[in-house]
C-alpha cells in the first residue's frame, strides 16, 4: 500500500511501437520507479539496404527491459549516436549523459533467407564488452531470439535469471450476439505478443494451468454444461478429460514433477481437493471438512498444498503438509483471501486480498507473515508468478471489462496489458523454456 | 448413462402423451480444440462436443398443464437471490422453494436442475464452490420438503454466467442466485 505511493508517475509511457494486430494485447507502462537503471538499446544495424529489416530487435528488447521494472531504456530520439560497430561507439558522449550500459547489434539475412543476430553488451564506464553472442533465427523465431537478448541482458546485469522467452496461458471471452459468448483459451509470448487459440467453446471454460515441462495445460470446461477438467497437449491438440465426476471438477495445479493434479472435485458432497495420478487416474482424497476446500497450488518442492478454505468462516489460506497432513492457517490479517500460489522459490504465496470491497494482489512473506499488498484496484484476481520470481500477472476488472496487468514482486512497477477486443483473464505464467 | 437413458425415455414419453409444455433446452455446446503448431484441428479423445440435454416439463394433466408458464403461479419466480458469501435462502424465498417442491413432488417425472452463480468479486474457484453450496441449499430444502433428490441436479457456474455485466452493488445483487431451470 504505501509501496504504491513511493511511485513517480513517470508519464504515460507507450512503448508499443507499430500497429498491432487485432486481438493482440498491449503493453503500456503507466508507472514506474525511480531507481531503475538507465540502459542504451541502439537500433540494430541490418545487412540490406534497399528493404526494412524484418523486426524491430530494439523495440522488443526495450519494451522486455522496461517492463521489467529495473530498467529505463533511452529512447532513440535521446541518443547522440547510433553506433552498429564497437569501435565506433563515441563513450565520453554516453558517458556525459548517465548510460551506464550499452547494447548494440546487427541483423544479416544470409543466402539461405534465415537470419544472423549478433549483439553485445557494453560497460560505458570501462569501455569494455560485458557478454557478445551470435545467435542463427529464422524469421519465425526472430521475436524469441529478441527476448533470449533481453534474458541475457537482464540476467548479466541483475544476476537473476530472464523470463522474457516464456509464455502465458489466459481465457478470454467476446460477446456474440444476444447473451451468446465465445470463450477461448489461448497462449501467447510473456509481452503479449503472437496469441495462438487453444481452444474455443460456447461455454465458459477457467483455470489455465500449466504443466511443468510447459508442453500441455490443464483447465476446467463446461462444454457438457458442467465443469470438467480437460488435459490437452499444446503442440498437437490432443486433449484428455480427466475428471467429470457428480458435483464440481476445477481448480487443476500440475505438481512440480508433472506426475500429478492437484483438483477440487465436490462429489463427496462438498468442495474437496484431491491428488489425481495422471499415469493411473488413481485418486486421493487429501482434505476432509465440510467446508469449501478449493484452489490447490503446489509448493516447490512438492511437499505442501497451499489453498483457499472457509472453514473458520469465511475464506482464507491455509498450507497443507502432504506427509504430516497437517493444516495449518496462514492468513488472519482481513476478512478475505484466496487463490494462493507460491512463488517460484517457496518463500512466499501471492493471492486475492479482499477487505471493504476491494480485491486486491498481495503477497504473504512465510518468513515473517507480512503481508503486502502489490496493487491499487478494486476487482483485482487470479495472480501469477513469473518463473524467476520477479514479477507477478493478474486479472483487473475495471469501467470497460477484464484485463490482464503485471505488477513487479516488490509492488515496485505496474503495467497493463490491454487487450483490444473483448474480455482477458486468468493469466497463468508458463515454466521456462526447455525445462 | 443411465441418466441419459432415464431422460430419453422421459422425452419419448412426454412428447407421445403430450402436446403442450414441452421446453427443449438443448444444451449442444460448440467446442473446437486447435493445436499450436500445426493449426490442425486434431479433436483430441475427449471432444466429443454437441451433448445434447433435455429437460422435460412433464406430462401432467390437462387441468394443470399451464402451471409453469403462469405468471400468476409462484412457479413463474425461477431464481432465488443470496447474501454476499452466503448461501443462505432469504425468507422471503420460501414459499417459491415451497411450490416448486410441490409441483415436483405432484410431477414425478420431471427434472429439475438447479444452477448456483455468484457474484464477480474475489477468486473465481471459490465462487464456483459458492455457488454450488447455494444450489446445494436450495436441493436440500427441497428434499426436505419432500422432493426425490433424483429429481434435482444442483450445478454451478460460479460467476462465469453473470445476468448483469456491470460492475456495481446492484448487478452483484442480480447475480448472486440460484436459477430453477425445468
Amino acid at each position: 500500500m504505501n509501496v504504491v505511493k513511493k511511485f513517480v508517475f513517470i508519464c504515460l509511457m507507450t512503448i508499443v511501437t507499430g500497429a498491432l494486430a487485432e486481438e493482440e494485447l498491449e503493453i503500456v507502462i503507466d508507472k514506474g520507479v525511480e531507481n531503475s537503471l538507465p540502459i542504451v538499446i541502439l537500433p540494430f544495424g541490418w545487412s540490406q539496404a534497399q528493404n526494412l529489416p524484418p523486426i524491430d530487435m530494439t523495440a522488443i528488447i526495450a519494451n522486455d527491459l522496461a517492463r521489467s521494472g529495473r530498467f529505463a531504456p533511452m529512447s532513440e530520439a535521446d541518443m547522440p549516436q547510433k553506433p552498429t560497430q564497437m569501435h565506433d561507439i563515441n563513450f565520453k558522449d554516453w558517458r556525459l549523459l548517465g548510460m551506464e550500459n550499452l547494447v548494440l547489434g546487427n541483423i544479416k539475412q544470409n543466402s539461405s533467407g534465415d537470419f544472423d543476430i549478433e549483439f553485445r553488451l557494453i560497460d560505458v564506464y570501462k569501455g569494455t564488452q560485458i557478454t557478445g553472442f551470435h545467435i542463427p533465427a529464422t524469421h519465425a523465431q526472430l521475436r524469441r531470439t529478441a527476448h533470449q537478448i533481453s534474458d541475457i541482458i537482464f540476467e548479466k546485469l541483475t544476476g537473476i535469471r530472464g523470463a522474457f522467452n516464456t509464455r502465458i496461458a489466459y481465457i478470454t471471452v467476446k460477446r456474440l450476439e444476444e447473451k451468446k459468448r465465445l470463450y477461448s483459451l489461448q497462449i501467447a509470448d510473456a509481452d503479449g505478443y503472437s496469441p495462438q487459440v487453444l481452444l474455443e467453446s460456447s461455454e465458459p471454460l477457467m483455470s489455465p494451468s500449466w504443466s511443468p515441462d510447459g508442453k500441455s495445460l490443464a483447465y476446467v470446461s463446461f462444454e457438457k454444461r458442467s465443469s470438467a477438467i480437460y488435459v490437452q497437449d499444446i503442440l498437437s491438440g490432443q486433449r484428455r478429460r480427466v475428471a467429470s465426476s457428480p458435483g464440481i471438477n476445477s481448480a487443476p495445479a500440475w505438481s512440480p514433477d508433472g506426475s500429478r493434479l492437484a483438483l477440487t472435485l465436490s462429489k463427496s458432497g462438498d468442495p474437496e481437493i484431491y491428488i489425481l495420478h495422471l499415469s493411473s487416474n488413481s485418486l486421493q482424497q487429501v482434505t476432509h471438512n465440510r467446508a469449501i476446500d478449493t484452489e490447490p497450488s503446489w509448493s516447490p518442492d512438492g511437499n505442501k498444498l497451499v489453498f483457499t478454505s472457509d472453514r473458520g468462516g469465511g475464506p482464507q489460506v491455509y498450507e497443507l503438509s502432504l506427509r504430516g497432513k497437517q493444516v495449518k492457517r496462514l492468513t488472519f490479517n482481513g476478512p478475505y483471501h484466496a487463490r494462493p500460489r507460491y512463488s517460484p522459490d517457496g518463500k512466499k504465496i501471492v493471492m486475492i486480498h479482499g477487505e471493504k470491497k476491494r480485491y486486491r494482489i498481495a503477497i504473504l512473506d512465510l518468513e515473517n507473515s507480512y503481508l503486502n499488498v502489490l496493487t491499487d484496484s478494486r476487482l483485482d484476481e487470479s495472480p501469477s508468478f513469473s518463473p524467476n520470481g520477479s514479477m507477478i500477472i493478474y486479472a483487473t476488472t475495471v469501467y470497460r471489462g477484464t484485463e490482464l496487468a503485471a505488477v513487479a514482486a516488490d509492488g515496485s512497477v505496474h503495467q497493463r496489458l490491454a487487450l483490444q477486443d473483448g474480455e482477458v483473464r486468468e493469466p497463468a505464467w508458463g515454466p521456462f523454456p526447455g525445462k | 448413462m443411465t441418466y441419459k437413458h432415464v431422460l430419453i425415455i422421459l422425452m419419448i414419453a412426454l412428447f407421445s402423451g403430450c402436446t403442450t409444455n414441452t421446453k427443449d433446452d438443448s444444451g449442444s455446446a460448440t467446442v473446437e480444440d486447435k493445436g499450436s503448431a500445426s493449426g490442425s484441428d486434431t479433436s483430441g479423445s475427449g471432444s466429443d462436443a454437441g451433448s445434447t440435454r433435455t429437460y422435460g416439463v412433464g406430462a401432467e394433466g390437462d387441468t394443470s398443464m399451464t402451471a409453469l408458464d403462469d405468471p400468476q403461479s409462484p412457479l413463474s419466480v425461477r431464481i432465488i437471490y443470496f447474501d454476499y458469501d452466503s448461501s443462505e435462502i432469504q425468507s422471503q424465498f420460501r414459499d417459491t422453494i415451497e411450490a416448486h417442491s410441490a409441483f415436483l413432488i405432484a410431477n414425478p417425472n420431471v427434472i429439475v436442475a438447479l444452477e448456483g452463480h455468484a457474484d464477480e468479486r474475489g477468486s473465481r474457484e471459490y465462487n464456483l464452490a459458492l455457488g454450488e453450496r447455494r444450489s446445494q441449499t436450495v436441493k436440500r430444502q427441497m428434499t426436505l420438503l419432500g422432493v426425490p433428490s433424483s429429481q434435482i441436479r444442483a450445478t454451478s457456474y460460479g460467476e462465469e454466467r453473470p445476468v448483469s455485466e456491470e460492475h456495481d452493488d446492484f448487478a452483484w445483487s442480480q447475480n448472486r442466485r440460484v436459477e430453477i431451470v425445468y
